[in-house]
């Protein structure tokens, strides 16, 4: 593909990425971190995230009873929940993922309050964006390495 | 991008480059040598690029665990600290606190928890900043802010404390003026007195009693004293009360009175656990040394040093002369301590065991209890006091405790020169505990050559002391490095041989040290001063590497005393030569901050000076000590010459040192006399007219 069409192309999809909400500041605050020791920093971080927040992905699972033989069985382990969220919404807002971010804040309010229901309904939700963003970020990426090493991080408009 | 889910693996720590001591610190804040502590390895991943962009040194650590290993392991080897709130194997804000009691390093919480009851939470546990998740580069681009803070505010507190204590307790009159305390009896006035005397004979311990032989505060008597007064609790703790409760044959109520002195010139403690904790280790270490240096704060004027004597093992006029500040805020410092049974047994240990360090020196340092008696002689302890307290959690106690040997033998040291190296050698003395040392030096350094500077050893040295305490430093130097602060201490009497020891000095006191720019203003006149002075700059380092190690000076004669296994810092060993450094004032000069990392060195050529008082101690061997000695003596010899001239460079800056080093010295002369181990003769010691 053409290098310019690349990259305009790569402009476009993550302008996108940033006007309907799924990326926020911090992911340009990586970008900037890019130099030439760390070509491919942004990505890494990115892979790092989701690997390690798989996990974390897991856990709040099956602390939300997440499973075929019911649920309600027990009480939500809200306190829990709150500390893997509070991991996770972390984690999730240093890439700059803004609308996962923002569905853990309100998982935790669900939490504080005691709506175990609220909680699964929020973290359902949160977790299509989470998987919704990693997939549209693999496409960013590879595009990116199509574009090639020029390819330096610039604000959305 | 492989999103696939898995482990991934991330090293526990790495780092981004070996630990410089001090290096990079003329293009501070480059080169800031920052741990980040996060369980979240993206976080951490971000981070470090982050800082690395800024150009600091990360190393980044996913445990709490594993943080604290690594900042006890080396000792001076960072500079601030980042770590998360919520992390799994402990809680950041315990962290926070461990790390503000042992190493007193400035610390910045971050959390995506942004609740004002966390941030308030951090606030008070002494976070000295909170970031809010996620972090953006540019709130990492001014951390240092907060390690020049820290070490100026440590050097300020150092200088209040004292200026304080010494304005509530005692009227600034110049002869010693009652000690309002009731603990003071006699002891400081006469103390102040005998500064003014500066008589060889003083050893007016009391004003009212004879001489009376010195009290060692050894670890266990301190405890004892410590467990005394917690029973009684501060406000009754009166000396009589505490004498009887102690129930040791042949410690007086004078004794008791002026080890409790500092006790009330401590102000109360912040609400910071930490701080408290620091304070009252400092107070402990201080006691001894506030004795000291109460009496020199009283008799500000008495800056010369020579006169100083009376005081009770330090002198404190002396020190009051020459560093009215630190000597106060030592005091107060170590009243506060005192006054605050708060002390974890744990600290209150290790104070002890500078204790035992500096009475074990004492002994030793010949010179400072020759001098002693002639000085202070109201309380022989007092030298002893200054030095070891514990420090090693608190560096503070050690500045005091070397503050007050420091006085001790400054107020012996007659005039500027002698002065200094009283006051060096307290210095040294009292940081025997090597790793309080880094702490105190580096960032409190300042603290140090306050008390030194008090001796006022009138000549550059004040000029020196401050300078080299460079903590409000400004004038000195980088103020990154603390290693060149604490290595320009040190080195200033090492400049010739001991270089190295000089720089093992600064390791102690990393940033604190580095203020210190010994070189300058100093002026170290003296030989003997200088030697002290030498002496001296090894005696911060030295303090902040070990504090014991400073109470070995004193108590080079004793010998190992110095058990404490903290102490074992890696300028621990190296102090041991600091003593001699001290000593050695002829060395002066040499030390460039390059040395500063060098514990090695640091300890050599202290050691020449310090043979007597006690290199051994410091390595907890107190063998070692003699080799040193014996090295020292030559060193020292050949040293002195040639430095009085260097000394003077290397004193400016550690001043303060000098001080309290030739205040050492001087006891230490006193005390050697017969021993030449080290080879006096060259030494301040002579000069030490008390």
């Amino acid at each position: 593909m053409d290098r310019n069409n690349s990259r305009r192309q790569l402009a476009a999809m993550k302008q996108s990425l940033f006007d309907q909400g799924h990326l926020d500041e911090q992911f340009i605050q990586l970008e900037e971190l890019q130099d030439d020791a760390n070509p491919n920093f942004v990505e890494e971080i990115v892979t790092l995230y989701y690997r390690d927040s798989s996990r974390l992905i897991s856990s709040l699972e099956q602390t939300l009873h997440f499973c075929a033989c019911g649920r309600e069985r027990n009480p939500l382990d809200f306190n829990k929940l709150d500390t893997i969220m509070h991991q996770f919404k972390g984690s999730s807002s240093s890439i700059g993922a803004k609308k996962v971010k923002a569905e853990s804040t309100l998982i935790r309010e669900y939490c504080r309050t005691g709506n175990a229901e609220g909680c699964r309904k929020s973290f359902q939700q949160m977790k299509k964006e989470y998987v919704a963003l990693r997939k549209r970020l693999e496409n960013y990426f590879q595009l990116v390495r199509q574009a090639g090493p020029m390819e330096r991080a610039c604000r959305p408009k | 991008m492989n999103l696939s889910n898995g482990k991934g693996s991330i090293s526990t720590v790495t780092s981004t480059a070996t630990m410089k001591s001090g290096e990079g610190s003329d293009q501070f804040p480059a080169g800031l040598r920052v741990l980040v502590v996060d369980d979240d390895p993206t976080c951490l991943m971000i981070l470090e690029k982050m800082l690395r962009t800024c150009l600091y040194e990360v190393t980044k650590c996913n445990r709490a665990e594993t943080a604290l290993s690594l900042l006890r392991e080396n000792k001076n080897g960072f500079d601030i600290v980042i770590s998360d709130v919520h992390m799994p194997d402990m809680d950041g804000f315990k962290l926070l606190e461990h790390i503000g009691l042992e190493m007193d390093l400035p610390v910045i919480m971050m959390s995506a928890d942004d609740g004002k009851s966390v941030v308030m939470k951090g606030v008070t546990h002494g976070a000295c900043d909170y970031l809010i998740k996620p972090v953006r580069i540019e709130a990492l681009k001014n951390i240092w802010q907060h390690v020049v803070r820290k070490k100026k505010n440590e050097w300020k507190d150092t200088e209040q404390s004292g200026s304080a204590d010494e304005g509530d307790r005692h009227p600034k009159a110049s002869d010693d003026g009652d000690y309002s305390s009731s603990a003071n009896e006699g002891n400081w006035r006469n103390s102040r007195k005998r500064r003014d005397d500066e008589e060889d004979g003083d050893d007016r311990d009391d004003s009212s009693t004879l001489k009376k032989p010195r009290v060692v505060w050894s670890v266990e008597l301190h405890q004892q004293f410590v467990a005394a007064v917690d029973q009684l609790g501060i406000d009754k703790a009166v000396p009589k009360k505490i004498l009887e409760l102690m129930n040791v044959p042949g410690l007086t109520r004078e004794n008791v009175a002026s080890h409790l002195q500092v006790s009330h010139y401590y102000p109360p403690c912040t609400s910071e656990t930490t701080q408290k904790y620091r304070l009252y280790l400092r107070r402990l270490s201080g006691v001894s040394q506030h004795n000291n240096l109460n009496n020199s704060f009283l008799s500000p004027q008495e800056a010369s040093f020579g006169t100083i004597s009376p005081m009770n093992g330090l002198d404190l006029q002396t020190l009051a002369a020459a560093g009215q500040l630190p000597a106060q805020s030592l005091a107060t410092l170590q009243a506060a301590g005192l006054g605050r049974s708060t002390v974890k047994p744990g600290l209150s240990m290790p104070l002890m065991d500078q204790r035992n360090l500096f009475s074990f020196e004492n002994p030793r340092l010949r010179f400072g209890e020759g001098q002693q008696q002639l000085l202070s002689s109201n309380k022989p302890s007092n030298l002893l006091h200054g030095v070891p307290t514990n420090m090693e959690p608190k560096q503070l106690a050690n500045l005091h405790q070397s503050t007050q040997s420091l006085g001790n033998l400054n107020m012996r040291v007659t005039g500027s020169s002698t002065q200094g190296n009283p006051l060096l050698m307290q210095m040294a003395q009292s940081q025997p505990r090597g790793q309080m040392l880094s702490e105190i030096t580096s960032p409190r350094v300042p603290r140090l050559p306050n008390i030194l500077a008090q001796p006022a050893l009138s000549n550059g040295i004040s000029d020196g002391l401050l300078g080299r305490n460079g903590i409000a430093s400004s004038s000195r130097a980088p103020s990154f490095n603390p290693v060149s602060q604490s290595s320009s201490y040190l080195n200033f009497p090492m400049n010739q041989s001991t270089e190295m020891s000089v720089s093992n000095f600064p390791l102690g006191s990393t940033p604190g040290i580095s203020s210190m720019t010994n070189k300058g203003s100093f002026q170290p006149d003296v030989n003997s001063g200088i030697r002290a002075s030498a002496g001296f700059p090894n005696y911060d380092i030295f303090n902040d590497l070990h504090q014991q190690k400073s109470r070995d000076w004193g108590m080079a004669s004793q010998g190992p005393m110095y058990d404490s296994s903290s102490h074992a810092n890696p300028l621990h060993g190296n102090i041991d030569v600091s003593p001699s450094v001290l000593v050695q004032q002829g060395y002066s000069s040499s030390q460039q901050p390059g040395h500063n990392r060098d514990p090695s060195l640091i300890g050599k050529s202290p050691f020449s000076l310090g043979e007597g008082l006690d290199h051994s101690n410091l390595q907890n061997g107190g063998q070692h000590f003699n080799p040193l000695i014996a090295e020292s003596s030559t060193r020292v010899k050949s040293e002195r010459v040639p430095d009085a001239s260097s000394q003077t460079n290397l004193f400016p800056d550690h001043y303060g040192q000098e001080d309290l080093m030739s205040a050492l010295l001087k006891q230490q002369e006193g005390i050697v006399q017969g021993e030449n181990e080290f080879d006096f003769d060259g030494y301040s010691l002579d000069n030490i007219p008390v």
